[in-house]
């Protein structure tokens, strides 16, 4: 129950679909989606694989809760063995998708080996068959999607794709699902490539049942309407989405910019949620059209978006005129705050582009940033860069630069080697923000402290939605810390490790973190899923989860070492704001951090933490 | 009183919550492919538009029955499919202007929306208030409300 207890295993070396029980042990142990795929890959492959070779597998994986009426059911993700990072990488998407592969009956789906020519994956219900896809290699998500569609013959599938950033090779390509939703990040979509697997595309008519329906239906109607009572889920998301931090987190003086030079950026209000509700003064229109939901979803956070057709990204270019997948606060920092770029309709347009091709927005902004300081510090010419001004600040480079990349041409190409191996090929390695290879999300660790943290033990290289901190240091959710002080951080950063890999393996959205903690997702999957779910099992299935990624990526090779912040933020003192004269102060709570986990001074779990977590 | 199903496509998130509860208050599982409401999506124009059947007051599907199988509730006013007398022959879906009564391989039936015996699954879901049960009388009440607010803030304007 809950569980559809069936995993299709996909070799494409050979062109076989075989379908095979789930492990129902292991599910009891790791829940579902992120934990329980990460035991399978960690199972079934060598940690010191090669994340491009053909022995590296790639894992589409469902959590019990996805597609039943919980809130925000709409959650897979994508795990693999990192392309960007070389660590342990899941990456979480919303969207229609992963409901319909739930409905079609199956929990996950294991690619396994290399296909000899470009395939996709065609499922219907029980059925599952590889196809070729030689006449949808070269193609964008965007016309991907409708074309599996057709040859699916169903116009309600769903499909799961990677555009031409995928395809060539940029590191950080994402697996794009209905248009504009996407498991983004570590490059899981360069994995995907690497096997020639273009998409997916499902279509499910089976249903989920629940252990208990009344009881699931009274939880997940109880959990409803503690989301629609909550000022950030009820009301703050669905009007402005996540861009409503862009003012809140310049003004806690977090918001990196221009490369992390700075924690503060003087063009934050035209490119935050304010700004996409204004009307434009060229057209009259804002930005923002509307907002949408994921599947089950009774937040909406998501933007749709409407660009200005005289803007000059876009003029003649009526592909990019209709609506589709707005700015995330993410993203709008990425590529703005990071880049030094404020034209809200420019970083609109390459946000599309990201969709459109199939790229990670945070990595790819983050790098054009790092791209842009060596530009202006003369490290890079427009000899390097194909002509192109990298200046900070300037749209037209951003967005000349997002078509290169998302199509891995040009200068492009070597954007789409991500921050930390630009950097080091031009000699500057120290420039590149990054951890683990990833590149650092939107909040600057000098101004909120436990983001340091974060980023620096994150098991998929730095990363925001690992131990969301900043809802306690900046929101004060649950309660409110001090962001500028350390002490008492390592173990906040523990417990939102621990709960939020536990909401990562049960199907439904780490947003509805603002509003409920581990007490309203507990009843939802005890009603649902066999054996009893309290809340405190779901944070030790949280802390295994951890402690089973971690040792994954120190049987890969990384170490203690890896756990570190570039010295930009650990040198350099914020020169603006609340944190002006602070850095980030890792190495006062990383040691804290190590003991409180139950791990050596190397940062190596001990037997008797295995032990207790029955590792 | 008899209710309607009201549809505001401009409330609509796109969230499906009303076809889970249509396909498990029908078909006993959550099955958005067995819902008898359906979102339908337009994309580019970045819409949402739930769609089901509206319970024709002179309804096609009762007529083009030939074995009489679809028959009014006095109640609620709902068309309801008798799966006793329904041999499957799928006339009603071709009289149907709408395409809101389908065949279901399944049963071997037709199946539509029977507004769950006056109390339906998917207004309640609804956490948008997109879909709600109303007063069939009024179910052009909040366009009226609307328009007279636009009606008299010229009238403001003028005076």
């Amino acid at each position: 129950m809950a569980w559809a207890e069936k995993i299709l295993r996909v070799n494409l070396t050979d062109g076989t679909c075989e379908s095979e029980p789930l492990n129902m042990e292991w599910a009891a142990k790791y829940l579902g989606q992120r934990g329980l795929a990460s035991k399978y890959l960690a199972e079934e492959i060598d940690p010191k694989v090669d994340p491009l070779s053909p022995d590296n597998k790639l894992i589409f994986a469902t959590g019990p809760l996805t597609g039943t009426s919980a809130s925000t059911s709409g959650r897979y993700s994508v795990i693999t063995k990192g392309a960007l990072t070389g660590a342990i990488a899941c990456s979480n998407s919303g969207g229609y998708f992963g409901a319909e592969l739930k409905m079609a009956g199956w929990d996950m789906i294991i690619f396994e080996g290399k296909a000899a020519s470009p395939v996709y994956l065609a499922i219907h219900d029980d059925h599952a068959e590889l196809r070729s896809a030689e006449h949808l290699w070269g193609k964008s998500v965007w016309e991907t999607e409708p074309a599996v569609k057709v040859e699916m013959g169903d116009p309600q599938s769903r499909v799961s794709s990677i555009g031409k950033a995928g395809e060539s090779g940029v590191l950080y390509a994402c697996v794009v699902n209905d248009l504009h939703r996407a498991a983004g990040r570590s490059g899981v979509g360069t994995v995907m490539g690497s096997k020639n697997l273009k998409a997916i595309g499902v279509r499910g008519t089976l249903g989920i049942k629940v252990k208990d329906p009344a009881a699931f239906l009274t939880a997940t109607a109880d959990a409803k309407a503690v989301l629609a009572e909550n000022a950030v889920t009820g009301q703050g998301l669905p009007a402005f989405g996540t861009q409503v931090l862009m003012n809140v987190i310049n003004e806690t003086g977090a918001l990196p910019t221009r490369n992390m030079r700075d924690v503060q950026f003087e063009g934050a209000s035209k490119i935050g949620a304010e700004a996409m509700v204004e009307p434009r003064e060229s057209d009259g229109k804002p930005n923002l059209l509307t907002n949408q939901a994921c599947f089950g979803c009774t937040i909406a956070c998501g933007r749709i978006s409407q660009l200005d057709q005289g803007h000059f990204t876009v003029q003649n270019k009526p592909e990019y005129w209709g609506a589709s997948g707005g700015l995330e606060y993410e993203a709008a920092w990425a590529l703005g705050a990071a880049t030094g770029v404020d034209d809200l309709e420019c970083l609109t347009y390459v946000n599309y582009l990201c969709n459109e091709h199939g790229m990670d927005p945070i990595s790819f902004g983050s790098t054009v940033g790092a791209a842009m300081d060596m530009f202006e510090e003369g490290v890079l010419t427009t000899e390097q860069t194909g002509g192109i001004e990298l200046k900070f600040g300037s749209a037209e480079a951003l967005s000349a630069i997002a078509e290169l990349t998302g199509i891995g041409e040009g200068f492009g190409a070597e954007i789409g080697i991500g921050s930390r191996r630009l950097c080091k090929k031009y000699g500057r390695p120290e420039l590149s923000m990054t951890v683990k290879s990833q590149e650092f999300p939107a909040y600057d660790p000098r101004g909120i402290q436990g983001m340091g943290l974060t980023y620096a033990t994150s098991n998929r290289g730095a990363c925001h939605l690992r131990s969301y901190t900043v809802a306690s240091e900046v929101l004060g959710i649950p309660i409110k810390t001090d962001p500028l002080e350390t002490e008492g951080k390592a173990g906040l950063v523990t417990a939102f490790q621990d709960a939020t890999a536990a909401v990562d393996s049960s199907g439904l959205c780490v947003f509805t973190t603002f509003a409920w903690t581990l007490d309203n997702f507990a009843p939802q999957i005890d009603a649902a899923c066999e054996g009893e779910w309290t809340p405190e099992r779901l944070a030790e299935t949280g802390e295994r989860i951890w402690n089973l990624e971690r040792n994954f990526n120190l049987a890969a090779g990384f170490t203690a070492k890896d756990d570190s912040l570039p010295k930009r933020l650990t040198e350099e003192a914020a020169k603006t704001g609340p944190a002006e004269g602070k850095a980030s102060g890792l190495a006062q709570m990383l040691p804290e951090y190590y003991a409180g986990r139950g791990w050596t001074e190397e940062g190596v779990p001990t037997n008797q933490t295995l032990d207790r977590l029955d590792l | 009183m008899q209710k309607s199903l009201h549809i505001s496509p401009d409330k609509c998130t796109g969230c499906l919550q009303c076809e889970l509860a249509c396909s498990l208050e029908h078909e006993g599982a959550f099955n958005p492919a067995k819902s008898r409401i359906k979102v339908i999506e337009f994309g580019a124009a970045g819409r949402m538009v739930p769609y089901t059947c509206t319970q024709c007051a002179d309804a096609w599907c009762v007529k083009a029955c030939p074995t009489s199988a679809i028959s009014v509730n006095s109640e609620t006013g709902a068309k309801e499919v008798s799966n006793d007398l329904c041999v499957g022959c799928k006339v009603c879906t071709i009289a149907c202007p709408f395409g809101t009564i389908n065949y279901s391989q399944a049963s071997g039936k037709v199946v539509k929306c029977d507004l769950c015996g006056g109390d339906p699954k998917c207004a309640t879901a609804c956490p948008t208030e997109a879909i709600t049960y109303i007063d069939a009388d009024s179910t052009g009440y909040d366009k009226l409300r609307a328009s007279a607010e636009v009606a008299d803030a010229g009238a403001q304007a003028d005076a």
